[in-house]
């Protein structure tokens, strides 16, 4: 993209190359780690450390996830739950939140710098500032050890209304005029001009809250209780709870367990980098 | 609109039911959409009891999961069949402190289950909570069924009584720590019998480290502090806390932790750690495997952990009962039950009280109490359970299941062996286990950091006495 | 300002209900989990009372004084103090370094990115479950080859091997999202910045702190912010699953604290003290943020 800085030379940028391998390949430490365990059994970890992966994923997974670990949550169940509780959050955070930023980026309606900073108040604050009083009402309006229990309380953050309204924010003017001036109201506009215009942010926050969702643990611990409920991230503590219980602790499965809970965040932000990161960066400006 | 406004708007009950349902509606087919097919599904909503036609159905919202779930669903199945006036909806809530807190929020909510299994850290903060609950006793009289404190085994009767000598709450699911050993490694080190005293511990260690075994015993991970502190307690006769461990009241209650028989017990084991002979590796670290994988020779563990440690074990596991101190006049007096016991939630609708007596005459029947002893590593809690398992020769052939009993029948319970009935007690065992890994490190002497225990246990009582206190 | 002023009624639409209808969905959510729980764990902090929410009585700031009267809740004060202050520091220097380092590699940029970038998109649980396995004393690789150097590992007994572990996790899932912001911000210098100071005479290292760190500034704030934040509120996972918070409160941070006393213990006047010391720390951050990007967040 960029000329190569002159002062670059070949023997610093071998080295440069060297060392940052070498602490990526550091990074993935715990990631092989577990990759080796999950493919032993769980007495090789008893004597020594292999290597190598082995050839037992296929009879690890059998057990991971048709009969699991006793007295635990199926598997599939739970990832099948975190596969919904991150659809539904992403959804209905897109759902109540495109409106809302359309609203305050091209309305001027009574009471709206009050109900701006009533939303922005929440967009440092993540759910484990308040979720102790936020639990006590959810179980209040019935909302616990239920599915709306685990989605709607999430999806009281600004995040996603504030990079919609930083797009919005960033339209020209005239763009409002001249649809007006040729007769589209605001629902028109929203659906052919200015939502087409923020499809980049669209995918961004998809991603952001489609792994916020996924990665929640706290709150899917305290406000869900029955193991039909469960999901994959908050049920790993049972998982080696159990593993633990055993004369040979089954920490093979329980990486196996957590392989799967891992692989569908990671690979939605390696895949969706671009966006991912465009997201992120944009909550800076 | 003022915040101010805002905000007592948002009190209104009805300003709250409004906006969940706008909320619902303007989440449409998303969340919402599936929630409410979830919801029925797993009776969340199931706590208000329906008083239509055709049985009276209650909730009871417990704490057993896995094996131990089926087991009490099974129970539950049971009594539902047996008759077509009630019907018990039995609700898996998570763990004990999860049932708890879902107990207490739901309670604010006006919609709290029939029936709760609370655990027995938690017996003080339900019971100084009066008003919350229909005390059992007074429930099995109004209802007519036959119900007295004698009926239940000693240290079960003992650890739910209140002052008065009355169950607030019917004892279920009980258990008391018991001493398993390898009787393999036990003998080739020589050593024909397992220990009773704890004097014989630290002789027997150095003896098995002689023979290669480096580590003789280990204990709970979770709960060292209920096995080598509360059961330590009552099963050596010596005071926990003032007031009789505070049977008496909740005012002014104080811990007896930084007294010489905790001191010495927990210098013993110190010295035991200090040598590797002792293992104890956090709250976090379940210490089966140390014990299943011939690591440890003994191991302090609840009777409750019996079919889990036999299955883990390849090798004989005998089961004895706990080490006492023999330089203490009353070792060994019993031990008491953990475990929880069942509580009826004030506030339901009347005719459900009815099924509640019904429900807990039938979960304290022999028939009910063996059932699940038979299938549980739990013991049976009323006598009349555990003579007629006795009489069928239960325990003739598991002689493992009886030690428990035996400890806890070992002689009528003190005033100071009843139990602990302490607020906070969950706070208070965290500073216990803070202690103990101060010792074992090495980093503290017993006495030293038995005191800050002290101090800090007496801190968490005097708040609890402030709020539960009238 | 003016201009924008004039042009307030360019560029918009007339009318009033529909934003309203429009924005009440986000309202309703904000309202009912945020800021009503907010509102109203105020009343609850300055109350005592039973579990159970009755006999309750007004009693001033005597929870509070609780907090700070010393034993389990200073003592959580201290240490989330001492985490959150080393994980910040140790992650931002980390991240600024080896966004510098990747920056400079061209082509492979994208691929360098990604292999500091993957742990941030790990769920904390996991994280901490891949690092628990990693460094189980009995067991685990991590703690084997501390053993074989001499180190007495653990964790579960040595307060400081818990903080180190329990911070060690921290770093490896923040450095990531610090490496991603410094790349950025760098991709924005100017080169020839640098190439100017560096004719000049300058070292690298010099031109690095002279020209090119003041101009990371507000990259560099907004990171403090950030990973002040997530320190205190992501910790959760890793204490939970890892140390629960010992050994003797050695990790005992203040959210952890936090869900001990309102969950373990039932203790609610205490859990509601304590979130309104989280509310005000988490406000203050909040404000020094807002006031940082308050150039381009005054709304419109």
């Amino acid at each position: 993209m960029r000329p190569t800085r002159g002062a670059t030379s070949t023997l610093g940028r071998g080295a440069r190359l060297g060392a940052v391998t070498l602490l990526a390949l550091l990074f993935l430490v715990p990631l092989y780690v577990a990759v080796v365990a999950a493919t032993h059994p769980a007495s090789a970890f008893l004597r020594g450390v292999p290597v190598l992966p082995g050839g037992d994923l296929l009879a690890n997974g059998r057990q991971v996830l048709v009969r699991g670990l006793p007295g635990t949550p199926s598997v599939p169940r739970m990832l099948l739950n975190s596969a919904l509780m991150a659809a539904s959050v992403t959804l209905g955070k897109l759902l109540i939140a495109v409106p809302a930023a359309f609203a305050i980026g091209f309305f001027r309606f009574p009471g709206r710098r009050l109900v701006f900073w009533l939303i922005f108040v929440t967009l440092m604050l993540p759910i484990e500032v308040t979720f102790f009083p936020t639990y006590q009402v959810s179980v209040q309006l019935g909302l616990f050890n239920n599915f709306g229990g685990l989605v709607v309380p999430l999806l009281a953050s600004a995040t996603a209304v504030f990079l919609f309204r930083q797009v919005f924010a960033a339209f020209p003017l005239d763009l409002v005029d001249a649809a007006r001036l040729d007769g589209a109201g605001p629902l028109r506009f929203l659906a052919e001009v200015a939502l087409p215009m923020a499809r980049p942010t669209l995918a961004a926050v998809a991603v952001i809250e489609f792994v916020y969702g996924w990665n929640q643990y706290l709150w899917p611990l305290v406000i869900t209780s029955s193991p039909s409920n469960a999901t994959i991230v908050m049920g790993i503590r049972e998982q080696i709870a159990a593993a633990e219980s055993f004369a040979v602790p089954q920490w093979n499965l329980v990486m196996l367990v957590a392989l799967l809970a891992l692989i569908p965040p990671v690979v939605v932000v390696v895949a969706m980098q671009r966006w991912f990161v465009r997201g992120l960066v944009f909550q800076a400006r | 609109m003022g915040i101010k406004d805002a905000l007592r708007s948002f009190r209104s009950r009805k300003w709250l039911g409004m906006a969940a349902a706008l909320t619902a509606m303007a989440l449409l087919g998303t969340a919402c959409g599936s929630s409410s097919s979830s919801a029925a599904a797993h009776g969340s909503s199931s706590a208000a009891p329906s008083s239509q036609k055709g049985p009276v159905t209650i909730t009871f919202w417990s704490a057993m999961s896995g094996a131990l779930g089926q087991t009490l669903g099974h129970l539950v199945d049971e009594f539902n069949a047996s008759q077509d006036h009630y019907k018990v909806d039995l609700v898996y809530r998570g763990t004990y402190p999860e049932v708890l807190s879902d107990t207490i929020a739901a309670f604010k909510a006006h919609n709290a289950p029939n029936i709760a299994q609370i655990f027995d850290a938690g017996t003080a903060t339900v019971m100084d909570s009066t008003g919350v609950y229909v005390p059992v006793h007074s429930l099995m009289k109004e209802y007519g069924y036959q119900f007295s404190t004698s009926d239940f085994i000693g240290g079960a009767a003992s650890y739910y009584e209140t002052a008065a000598d009355q169950l607030d709450s019917e004892p279920f699911n009980s258990s008391t720590p018991v001493l398993y050993y390898n009787k393999t490694e036990l003998q080739q080190a020589g050593i024909s019998s397992p220990p009773t005293t704890w004097s014989q511990v630290a002789t027997d260690a150095a003896q098995l480290a002689a023979h290669g075994v480096g580590c003789a015993l280990t204990s709970s991970g979770a709960y060292v502090m209920w096995t080598d502190m509360e059961q330590y307690a009552v099963w050596n006769d010596v005071p926990y806390a003032t007031e009789d461990n505070g049977y008496q009241g909740i005012k002014g209650v104080k811990l007896e932790l930084d007294t010489a028989p905790f001191i010495d017990h927990w210098n013993l084991l110190g010295q035991l750690a200090q040598k590797g002979e002792y293992r104890w590796e956090g709250l976090s670290t379940s210490t089966v495997p140390l014990f299943t994988s011939g690591t440890c020779a003994m191991y302090e563990q609840s009777s409750a952990d019996l079919t889990t440690i036999l299955s883990g074990a390849k090798f004989p596991v005998g089961v004895t009962e706990l080490p006492y101190d023999s330089s203490l006049p009353g070792a060994p007096q019993n031990t008491v039950v953990g475990g929880a016991s069942l509580w009826v939630l004030a506030g339901a609708p009347k005719d459900t009280y009815a099924a509640d007596a019904a429900f807990l005459h039938f979960m304290m029947s022999p028939q009910a109490q063996d059932y699940w002893a038979e299938n549980t590593g739990y013991v049976p809690v009323t006598k009349a359970a555990a003579a007629q398992l006795q009489s069928q020769g239960f325990y003739a052939t598991h002689p493992a299941d009886e030690v428990a009993v035996k400890e806890l029948t070992n002689k009528p319970p003190t005033p100071e062996t009843r139990g602990i009935r302490l607020g906070y007690l969950p706070e208070i065992r965290d500073a216990e286990a803070s202690a103990i890994a101060e010792i074992l490190s090495g980093k503290e002497t017993a006495a030293q950091a038995l005191a800050q225990a002290q101090a800090q246990g007496d801190k968490i009582l005097a708040e609890f006495a402030a709020q539960y206190g009238s | 300002m003016a201009a924008r002023r004039r042009a307030a009624t360019r560029g918009t639409f007339p009318g009033w209900l529909l934003p309203l209808a429009l924005i009440l969905p986000e309202l309703v959510v904000v309202g009912l989990f945020f800021l009503y729980p907010a509102a109203r764990v105020v009343e609850d902090s300055v109350t005592a009372s039973n579990a159970f929410g009755l006999s309750s009585r007004f009693v001033g700031l005597a929870n509070f004084r609780a907090l700070f009267s010393g034993g389990d809740e200073l003592h959580s004060l201290e240490v989330t103090a001492l985490f959150v202050g080393v994980t910040t520091l140790v992650a931002m220097a980390l991240g600024l370094f080896l966004a510098v380092q990747v920056e400079q590699l061209g082509r492979s940029r994208v691929l360098f990115r990604t292999l500091f970038v993957w742990p941030y998109a790990v769920p904390a649980a996991i994280g901490g479950t891949l690092w628990l396995f990693l460094f189980e004393p009995g067991i685990g690789p991590g703690a084997r080859l501390l053993a074989d150097l001499g180190v007495r590992w653990n964790f579960a007994l040595h307060g400081p091997q818990a903080m180190v572990l329990v911070m060690a996790i921290f770093v490896w899932q923040q450095v990531g999202y610090n490496l991603l912001f410094y790349l950025a911000a760098l991709q924005g210098v100017p080169s020839e910045f640098q190439e100017a100071a560096q004719v000049d005479g300058a070292g690298k290292l010099r031109t690095f702190w002279r020209v090119v760190f003041p101009l990371l500034g507000p990259t560099t704030f907004f990171l403090l912010v950030m990973d002040l934040l997530a320190g205190l509120f992501g910790s959760f996972a890793v204490v939970d699953l890892v140390t629960q918070g010992g050994p003797a409160g050695a990790t005992s941070f203040l959210v952890y604290q936090l869900y001990r006393d309102g969950f373990v213990n039932s203790n609610a006047n205490l859990a509601a003290a304590e979130t309104i010391v989280l509310l005000v720390i988490a406000g203050v951050l909040t404000v020094f943020q807002f006031r940082f990007l308050n150039r381009r967040v005054h709304y419109r």
